[in-house]
């Protein structure tokens, strides 16, 4: 048997998140080597055309904040941007791009490809290498070994995948790729925990068939905001492309009900759990039977294609079925299907097994990132993968964990969310999962994280000193607008009225001015005539905390006290069953779950109040214990 | 929840009883600003405790807003010289029960929280005031405390205030998961004109708590009296029991005709209470009359009654009425009163516990015997609902009201963020605040609730 010694770690999958594990393990100096079942697909993607959406528009800038690449790689591969929800509060303002699918994976695997330090390997891994308990590398098809000193896992939806197309059941993972199907074995032996899960697609359509004027046009925003904190917004303003809306109407959930048995989702065929909230348009017609239309979007998979994504209707039934129920949507009439709508059922793991460094509590070196953990989404994906990949550089490194908690960003509540919950379904980001949601806007990504990805050292000293530079300048400018009072003259009165504003009573400072709901930053330059020159990012901060700053100050008080309880560690070899005060099915949870620290326990289902209480007292004793 | 905090709680630390006299005692860093809010000397003048020396004593009184509560005295224990080593003050009360409780209602106005059960004994152990040898009965005492106060705030809910509570919760996730779905998918659902109907439906919460809240204070124990319903079959003693209990503290009987209430009869003064006893037509004939009245008329009667007396003869076995009755007033506030123990019993107290958890009282209305712990039971269940012991002191009523208080004004701040023209968004901070706390009210975890909600009443995404 051939033994390869040449890496510090191995990336199993190179999908969205084992791309940022990759990149992150070789930009944090370790030799990296990532598998895939095909250089061809690395960063995939085999389900929708874009990269962002509410919540996911602020992980990605998470990713970026701490040095990721998704952010930076839709920027140069975007070809229609949106920042959604731009009319509500900050904290939802969320950014999403239509990516050029083919674009998006070429420009990521010359990234990879390019990448000091790592080395990209076409294999199916079949075996998890582990001794003593420690993952110590991986086995290839062709029986060879390559040790490590850490492995990470992103399989995503590839373990023992089977795509089901009504009757016809092909055993592969997305687009005909190669299902990985002995590596499930190899972690069951190893202890992990796996579990089935459900995921679909809706098909693609060749556009020469569809029929635009029967639908509405949507377009991108002008001008275009970036993704990445590093890219210079005038770099990417282009012409975008058109996305089109049209609705299902009652003929085509006639034509859904009447052939509901062939489904193999409601005929039984399908064990994996579904997410509920980005069902099957079966399952929206089921469950939301008094609803006469939904939405469907047309969005076009990239530029150099015919293909055409149908947003909204992701399904599972026979292709006969597929092509009545298509052509039943106005200007879909003709619609010729490139490629089939299939839903895809997959092996992945418990969550309960994590830390929430992503390393599994039973496996020392063995990390874990993306839709494999039961997450979906290529941004969820992603999140978890830099996290998975810093994090066993980072053993290999001998260092703490990097831990990103609930108040520090979404990253964090999806990672505790999904090591905390027994979930069921593929879990995915949304905003209002965040406690902290105003506290943890995607404007503010960089504030919050940068330092973080710069102690990890995945960002430069030079990205670092423009953070330094923007916080300055917000600091100083809003000291500077509370020192500035503006009279009750005449000259104010006419300035403030043609904005639509009251003219003052009293004097009032240009901060003041500024909270007014009518006004803003930009609004009362004519009040404000030695403004300093103020960067439009550090404009957009200035404008929100001054303007909601209660709302803020409020979240940042509860951040406090969360932070009281998420710093109370709790000790690993503690054995929950001899704390007496602590109800029995708590006790089972707690030595189930393993948390680490009071928070974590807190938020296990079944774990009351007073329970914590007792085991706050009880940590509190064995602290003095150990102190005698 | 706090768990390692050093914010200000409260609570009655003497043991609750016919006793005029009792402790409140604060403890946290805002001890002392608490104290110097509510508390004025003899001539009416605001004090500066706050600058008193530790271990010394204050006579004056305790105010809420400009009413005058009780004349009291308060002592001043300073960090670290103090039972939790935090600064604590204690207030002696003189006014009885009721008093005792708008005491610590006015310092929870002013700054304090309710302290969990066992709270200033953890806080002791935390602090290092209480031996390392202690350290599992501490533990006891919360998990027991809690277990008690678990119990006794679902008793005290059961029933219709439960019932309404899970509905304003159910009204207040429903708007949450719509704002929620459509700001998640912001093209799939409209926001537009939304904050004025959701003005509207708070508005409309908000009067419904309030009034809640008015209703269920003591207040209106005091004033209005508790809906008695004295239920069983015949001949068990009701009417001797109703004359016994007119009769006793020379109460006045009244027969209050053309009220709104038909079916309030008799006012009866009971022990310094009031009880209004319901639709006792039948009973007041005497015993030699069959009565009329069926376990269905009961029905009805226990069904708008805040306290049910179930008259049982102690001296005949149970039979399938009494058992029915038992099924009807199993989700009140009930007392089970054993008549005729003057006669040789044939049911025993195990007997009944069978068939329900309320609590028993043995008495002989022909001898006059076991009034007086009637007399108790009835205070304890409607004065108090405190438990007894130093340091386990809970009130849960209490605590409930203050939750209830506390999802008032969650709702107030929506109310202030419409008006003030703040985006959807942040409707649902305060929202699920509400939820939350409406959720402590009746012991229900919020969990993943709303994420469950946008999925199964909007119809999401891709």
């Amino acid at each position: 048997m051939v033994k390869n010694i040449d890496y510090d770690v191995a990336i199993v999958g190179a999908g969205h998140a084992g791309c940022e594990a990759a990149l992150a393990c070789a930009r944090m100096g370790l030799k990296t080597i990532v598998f895939t079942v095909s250089v061809n697909s690395i960063a995939l993607m085999p389900c929708n055309p874009n990269v962002g959406g509410s919540s996911k528009g602020h992980l990605v800038r998470e990713i970026d904040a701490l040095g990721g690449e998704m952010g930076k790689n839709i920027d140069r591969t975007f070809i229609q941007s949106k920042m959604l929800n731009s009319s509500k509060g900050p904290a939802v303002h969320s950014l999403r791009a239509q990516a050029d699918k083919d674009e998006y994976s070429r420009s990521m695997r010359e990234v990879l490809e390019n990448q000091e330090n790592l080395t990209i390997k076409q294999a199916e891994v079949t075996d998890l290498l582990v001794e003593d308990g420690k993952a110590v590398g991986v086995r290839i098809y062709t029986n060879i070994e390559y040790y490590t000193k850490a492995v990470v896992l992103c399989t995503g939806v590839y373990l023992k995948a089977r795509c089901l197309c009504g009757e016809a059941i092909t055993y592969t993972g997305p687009n005909g790729l190669q299902a990985a199907n002995k590596l499930s074995e190899s972690l069951k032996n190893a202890g992990v925990i796996i579990q089935r899960f459900k995921t679909g697609t809706p098909a693609r359509i060749d556009v020469r068939s569809i029929d635009f004027s029967k639908m509405e046009p949507q377009y991108g925003d002008n001008p275009i905001v970036p993704f990445s904190f590093s890219t210079d917004p005038d770099s990417i303003q282009k012409e975008q492309v058109k996305c089109y809306l049209t609705y299902t109407n009652e003929k085509t959930h006639d034509i859904i009900k009447s052939n509901l048995d062939r489904s193999p989702m409601y005929s039984g065929v399908i064990e994996g759990k579904g997410p509920r909230y980005c069902p099957s348009i079966e399952d929206k017609v089921v469950k939301f039977a008094d609803k006469t239309r939904h939405q469907v979007f047309l969005e076009p998979e990239g530029l150099r294609t015919n293909e055409w994504y149908v947003d909204g209707m992701s399904s599972s039934m026979p292709e006969d079925v597929q092509i009545q129920m298509y052509r039943s949507v106005p200007g879909l009439e003709n619609a010729h299907i490139v490629r089939n709508a299939y839903a895809i059922e997959y092996d992945c793991f418990k969550g309960k097994q994590l830390k929430p460094s992503l390393e599994f509590k039973k496996v020392s070196g063995l990390f874990s990132g993306g839709q494999s953990n039961g997450s979906s989404g290529y941004e969820e994906a992603a999140a978890q993968g830099l996290i998975a990949g810093i994090n066993a550089a980072r053993y290999v490194q001998n260092k703490e964990p990097l831990v990103i908690d609930r108040s520090e960003g979404y990253i964090g509540v999806l990672i505790d969310d999904l090591v905390t919950k027994d979930s069921f379904e593929p879990y995915r980001m949304m905003t209002s999962r965040a406690e902290y949601r105003l506290l943890l806007r995607q404007d503010n990504a960089d504030i919050r994280l940068r330092r973080k990805g710069y102690e990890v050292g995945l960002i430069s000293d030079e990205q670092l000193e423009a953070l330094i530079y923007k916080e300055e300048e917000i600091k100083s400018e809003i000291k500077r607008l509370q020192g500035i009072r503006v009279g009750a003259s005449k000259k104010t009165s006419d300035i403030l009225n043609s904005l639509g504003s009251t003219p003052l009573g009293t004097a009032a400072t240009l901060e003041e001015l500024i909270r007014r709901p009518e006004l803003n930053y930009d609004l009362i330059a004519p009040l404000d005539q030695e403004r300093p020159i103020v960067s439009r990012a550090a404009i957009e901060q200035i404008n929100i905390e001054i303007k909601y700053r209660g709302y803020l100050e409020r979240e940042q008080r509860q951040v406090a006290q969360f932070k009281k309880i998420e710093d109370r560690r709790i000790p690993t070899d503690i054995d929950f069953s001899e704390i007496k005060g602590i109800r029995l099915e708590a006790q089972q949870k707690l030595n189930d779950f393993k948390p680490v620290n009071l928070g974590q326990a807190s938020r296990i289902q079944g774990v009351s109040p007073a329970d914590i209480q007792v085991l706050t007292v009880y940590l509190s004793m064995r602290d003095r214990e150990n102190s005698l | 929840m706090n768990y390692i905090s050093d914010d200000t709680i409260a609570a009655v630390a003497t043991a609750p009883g016919v006793s005029g006299i009792g402790i409140v005692r604060i403890s946290g860093k805002n001890s002392l600003k608490v104290i110097d809010k509510i508390f004025r000397n003899i001539n009416g003048e605001t004090t500066d405790i706050i600058n008193a020396t530790s271990h010394t004593i204050h006579y004056g009184f305790i105010y809420d807003n400009d009413e005058v509560i009780d004349e009291v005295l308060v002592s001043v224990m300073l960090s670290p010289r103090s039972y939790t080593t935090e600064n604590t003050i204690e207030i002696n009360c003189h006014g009885g029960p009721f008093v005792i409780r708008r005491v610590l209602k006015t310092v929870l106005k002013n700054g304090a929280r309710p302290a969990e059960p066992g709270e200033f004994t953890k806080r002791a152990f935390l602090n290092g005031r209480i031996d390392l040898t202690k350290a599992e009965s501490v533990m006891d005492l919360i998990s027991s405390g809690n277990e008690f106060a678990r119990k006794n705030a679902l008793k005290t809910l059961r029933g219709s205030v439960y019932k309404k509570i899970h509905d304003y919760r159910d009204r207040i996730i429903h708007e949450t998961a719509f704002i929620e779905s459509a700001l998640d998918d912001p093209e799939h659902y409209s926001l537009d004109g939304y904050p004025e109907i959701l003005r509207q439906k708070i508005i409309e919460l908000k009067n419904e708590i309030e009034n809640l809240l008015s209703n269920s204070s003591d207040g209106k124990v005091l004033s209005e009296g508790i809906n008695t319903c004295l239920v069983g079959k015949p001949n068990v003693g009701k009417s001797s029991l109703l004359n016994l209990l007119a009769g006793e503290d020379k109460a006045i009987v009244t027969d209050i005709p053309g009220t709104t209430r038909d079916a309030v009869e008799v006012k009866i003064q009971f022990g310094g209470l009031t009880l209004n006893m319901m639709d006792t037509a039948g009973i007041r004939d005497t015993d030699d009359t069959v009565e009329k009245i069926g376990v269905e008329k009961s029905r009805n009667a226990i069904e708008i009654s805040d306290l049910v007396l179930f008259v049982i003869d102690s001296s005949t076995a149970l039979d399938e009425d009494d058992i029915e009755i038992f099924g009807s007033i199993r989700n009140k506030k009930s007392i089970i009163i054993l008549n005729k123990s003057d006669l040789e019993p044939v049911i025993t107290i195990d007997n009944i516990k069978k068939f329900s958890d309320a609590p028993i009282v043995v008495v002989s209305a022909m001898n006059e015997e076991g009034m007086n712990r009637l007399l108790h039971l009835v205070r304890e269940m409607f004065l108090s609902g405190e438990i007894s012991s130093n340091d386990q002191v809970y009130i849960t009523n209490e605590r409930q009201l203050s939750d209830l208080r506390n999802v008032d004004q969650s709702l107030s701040l929506v109310i202030n963020s419409i008006d003030n023209g703040m985006s959807e968004d942040f409707f649902t901070v305060d929202l699920m605040d509400a939820y939350d706390k409406l959720g402590t009210v009746i012991g229900e975890e919020t969990g993943d609730d709303l994420a469950d909600r946008i999925f199964s009443e909007f119809c999401m995404g891709k």
